[in-house]
């Protein structure tokens, strides 16, 4: 059964087809890459995948719950993790703070009468998990500085370690490259393949780049003004015609 | 069907005037994404320049009109727009309501100030005559609503003409339309601010001038109704639609005259709801209109224009430093204590006592606002609430006062969370409009009711038993206002505080590690109110009273301004906000000045929030513990060195980069200069 299914997502606004009937699905594990031009559509399909806008049709199904109707919170605790395209920290917090509320959040042991008892402070355990992930992803020496303090690849670092504290089945990752330079990506590519192997964790990437897309995803949807033009593995799709006239336009 | 017509176009005169000030509200909020709750007080104010020049200096009729409209109301939309709000541009929404907040505090002050205390009687419109009657067919029109109808019409006529024929208006019809794109036209947004908030000014100057003749005599509360009127009005337009938020306001207006012609004037619904008819709408609309909340994605229409101005950094002083400080608050305050009970007078340890207890209730603020990051405008209610509620059960059931104040502290926290749930789908401005117009409404239908205010049998509380000396009874304030402090300084840390903290940085980014935004912020909500409330029945007790006027909704938005000026992130900001307003007017006292300065300068001092998020307070001591730490031995430093005075940078630095590069930029260099020891 697959991870992640998406069946006919449909989303109008004001008269104009954003999406129209666009389905895919992920296995437990995978990488998949979505791609397409701007304004395609895109990013419209990850906010219905992760509740923050409601299709018009359509159902959203993980690990074999319909999960079309839930608030995103829930399907975070569902197993959902994402990253943000322009980065959301939260300001003023350390590294290590955005990994242990993560981490408080996905174990929901958070209650008001621990807090007024001061039974609230992190736990062995959970400092054991942070340092974990902070090590996984590189991030140790800067673990008790301000988030403000990061370059915008180690701070993109810190919103995928802040998923990964959850656990998820799936990682959604909204332009991870954008922003970042050439040698920041790659660092990116290289520290999520690592991650990637470690935890089985299936990954569905939003990606302009599509060097990023080529080295990290196995397979790969191209939406273009809404409707799905192409889907199989990377090196299929990227050969095919359809998708070189969408990029490239008609005359190429 | 006559009587039915009459009772209509007598509500028309008044909705005309709802209308004007709600088509300036929407004009600025669409052109500059400041809900200028100032409207009403630049109405009032414009109502007493003419009052003023007109009846005081016996001008005639037309040079005070246009010295009153044509050139001061504009002259002061046009001076709010340049030393204010142009600069909060790329502020946070909850910045930019803060500090029209503070004019909302401070003008109406100013203004009374200037009129000073002479009575303001015999209030002229702008028509001929006044009483004049003119009579179409069945009706009969006199001259003040003549006067606004006339200026009405003439009004919408020449927006639309503005609007459809000048540049100026075009360009305002095309920021209206989508900000980004116009700036990116080419066009000077700054300008076309400006102008949008010079007309809008005008129209609340008109509004003021029209429905000043309608009252007694000038008094700002007539002008709040006004004003949430108004806010009524721009709510039904979505806060988008100028010809809507005209209809809006008529329709309003024709609603209150048919209740004051069909309800029997004497039942107790017509005595209660008419006057609180706009309240009541605007509580509704906010709840109920759809649309309102979609309206809501669009709450800021100018940020993105500019990247948004750095958040305050995470302080990174030394450890050394952080104790000391701590000591040193801590000693202080202890010495204030030891000297009320042993030194000083029975006056100052009145003083201090009440110091105490406004501070309590201001841990409340710091809980919604500092934590939450909510702006909250119905505390001073719920601090109400905990007083009537202590007052009644004492009363009726006879029981203890001090376990009594934790009922009451409890019922003012369910009536916090039951209107958090429908108001908290709403967020940003519009939730604390929502919060405005419960507070509002509380004290106007609720309030005057005998089991809740008491009516006009007074609602004594009796002191608690081995209280009556008032040196125990302020050792128990000082108690328990540690033990709030502690419990806000618990929560802070705890889950709650930090979930709090994580839906303040990013809601999207909390949601998606599983925080709920509600629960944390409906608990947010309740913990609040019942501070608030255990405050409320804390001053109740002290003044041995509960009595409604100390728990009018002035006070909830006066409250706000104080803390967050001073700091409303801290403990240390409540508590000196409480020694704040009560040290204040002792001070203007000592200085020979009118107490109503205490207001104007907190109000004025609510606009330095823009740029000290933190509040003053505390950006000063992290400016002399920066100066203190770059003295002291490199072991005893902070890990970042706390050289930046964090926040204080201005959005312009930051220029074209994204906001975490920017801060890389100033954050690192600090940082690679002490080793990141």
């Amino acid at each position: 059964m697959a991870l992640l299914e998406a069946e006919g997502i449909t989303k109008h606004f004001a008269g104009i087809t954003a999406l129209d009937a666009v389905s895919l699905t992920v296995e437990p594990g995978e990488a998949v890459g979505l791609i397409g031009p701007n304004g395609a559509g895109k990013t419209t399909f990850f906010n219905c995948l992760l509740g923050i806008l409601r299709p018009d049709g359509g159902t959203v199904t993980l690990a074999g719950r319909d999960i079309t109707r839930l608030p995103t919170y829930r399907r975070a605790r569902l197993g959902f993790g994402r990253t943000f395209q322009r980065m959301e920290l939260f300001a003023g917090m350390t590294v290590r703070d955005h990994l242990l509320v993560a981490e408080r959040s996905r174990l929901g042991t958070g209650r008001f009468w621990k807090d007024l008892l001061n039974l609230s402070r992190p736990t062995a355990s959970e400092q054991e998990r942070a340092e974990h992930t902070l090590e996984l992803l590189g991030l140790a020496d800067v673990a008790d500085r301000p988030v403000e303090a990061l370059t915008l690849g180690r701070g993109r670092l810190v919103e995928v370690g802040r998923a990964l504290m959850t656990e998820p089945k799936l990682l959604l990752l909204d332009e991870p490259s954008s922003g970042l330079d050439a040698h920041e990506t790659e660092a990116l590519a290289v520290t999520l393949r690592d991650v990637q192997a470690a935890r089985g964790t299936a990954v569905l990437l939003v990606e302009h780049d599509v060097e990023f897309v080529r080295t990290f995803a196995t397979r790969l949807y191209v939406l273009d003004f809404g409707t799905l033009i192409a889907q199989g593995t990377t090196t299929e799709v990227l050969t095919a015609d359809t998708v070189r006239r969408a990029y490239l336009g008609e005359t190429v | 069907m006559t009587d039915l017509l009459t009772y209509v176009i007598q509500g028309i005169p008044f909705g005309c005037v709802f209308a004007l000030v709600a088509i300036g509200l929407v004009l600025t909020y669409k052109t500059s994404g400041v809900f200028n709750l100032a409207f009403g007080a630049q109405a009032f104010l414009s109502a007493a320049v003419y009052y003023d020049v007109r009846v005081r200096h016996a001008w005639p009729m037309v040079p005070a009109f246009v010295l009153a409209v044509l050139v001061v109301s504009p002259l002061v939309g046009l001076l709010l727009e340049r030393l204010i709000f142009r600069h909060l541009r790329t502020a946070s929404p909850v910045a930019k309501l803060v500090a029209a907040l503070g004019l909302l505090v401070a003008v109406p002050q100013i203004v009374q100030i200037w009129l000073g205390k002479g009575p303001t009687f015999g209030i002229v419109g702008v028509w001929s005559d006044d009483n004049a009657l003119y009579r179409f067919g069945d009706f009969v029109v006199d001259g003040r609503e003549m006067a606004v109808f006339v200026c009405t019409a003439v009004g919408v006529v020449a927006l639309w003409a503005l609007f459809r024929f000048a540049p100026v208006g075009l360009r305002m019809r095309a920021v209206v339309e989508s900000p980004r794109m116009t700036e990116l036209a080419g066009v000077n947004a700054d300008r076309v601010s400006a102008s949008a908030w010079m007309l809008s000014s005008f129209f609340a100057g008109l509004a003021g001038v029209l429905v000043a003749p309608f009252y007694a005599s000038l008094s700002p509360t007539d002008f709040t109704t006004l004003l949430v009127a108004a806010i009524a009005a721009a709510a039904f337009a979505r806060l988008t639609s100028i010809p809507l938020a005209l209809v809006g306001g008529i329709l309003l207006g024709i609603s209150q005259g048919l209740m004051a012609g069909y309800l029997p004037p004497a039942s107790l619904l017509a005595r209660n709801l008419r006057p609180t008819l706009p309240f009541l709408a605007l509580f509704l609309l906010l709840l109920f209109w759809p649309g309102l909340r979609t309206a809501i994605q669009s709450k800021d229409p100018l940020a993105g224009v500019d990247p948004p101005p750095l958040p305050p950094a995470a302080e990174e002083r030394g450890r050394f430093l952080t104790i000391g400080t701590r000591v040193f608050g801590v000693a202080v305050l202890g010495v204030l204590v030891v000297c009320s009970l042993t030194v000083f007078s029975s006056y100052w340890l009145l003083i201090f006592t009440q110091a105490a207890i406004f501070a309590t209730i201001f841990l409340s603020i710091t809980v919604i606002t500092g934590m939450g990051g909510q702006v909250s405008l119905s505390q001073a209610t719920f601090a109400g609430i905990g007083a009537f509620a202590t007052a009644q059960i004492v009363d009726t059931w006879g029981l203890g006062v001090l376990p009594t104040l934790l009922v009451g502290a409890a019922l003012a926290a369910a009536v916090g969370a039951l209107l958090a749930i429908p108001a908290l789908r709403l967020g940003g401005v519009f939730l604390s409009l929502a919060t405005l117009a419960f507070a509002l409404m509380f004290e106007s239908v609720f309030v005057p009711l005998d089991w809740v205010g008491g009516g006009i049998r007074p609602l004594r509380v009796p002191r608690p038993a081995g209280l009556n000396d008032d040196k125990m009874f302020f050792l128990f304030c000082v108690l328990v206002l540690a033990a709030v402090a502690g419990l806000v300084v618990l929560i802070r840390k705890g889950t709650t505080g930090r979930f709090l903290d994580a839906l303040r940085g990013s809601d999207v980014a909390a949601q998606s590690i599983g925080i709920n935004p509600a629960r944390a912020r409906i608990l947010a909500f309740a913990v609040s109110a019942g501070i608030a409330g255990l405050g409320g029945g804390l001053l109740a007790t002290q003044k041995g009273i509960a009595q409604p006027a100390d728990f009018g909704f002035f006070f909830s938005l006066f409250f706000v301004v104080v803390v967050v000026t001073l700091g409303a992130r801290t403990v240390e900001g409540a508590i000196s906000a409480g020694l704040g307003i009560m040290l204040m007017p002792e001070i203007l006292k000592w200085a020979g000045l009118s107490p109503s300065w205490q207001f104007v300068l907190f109000g004025l001092g609510a606009i330095t929030y823009a740029r000290h998020p933190e509040g003053v307070l505390e950006s000063n001591k992290r400016r002399s513990l920066a100066f203190v730490e770059r003295r002291l031995p490199r072991r005893w430093r902070g890990p970042g060195g706390s050289g930046a005075p964090p926040g204080a940078a201005p959005a312009a630095d930051a220029g074209a980069l994204p906001p975490v590069a920017a801060a890389h930029v100033r954050g690192g260099s600090i940082g690679d200069k002490l080793g990141g020891t």
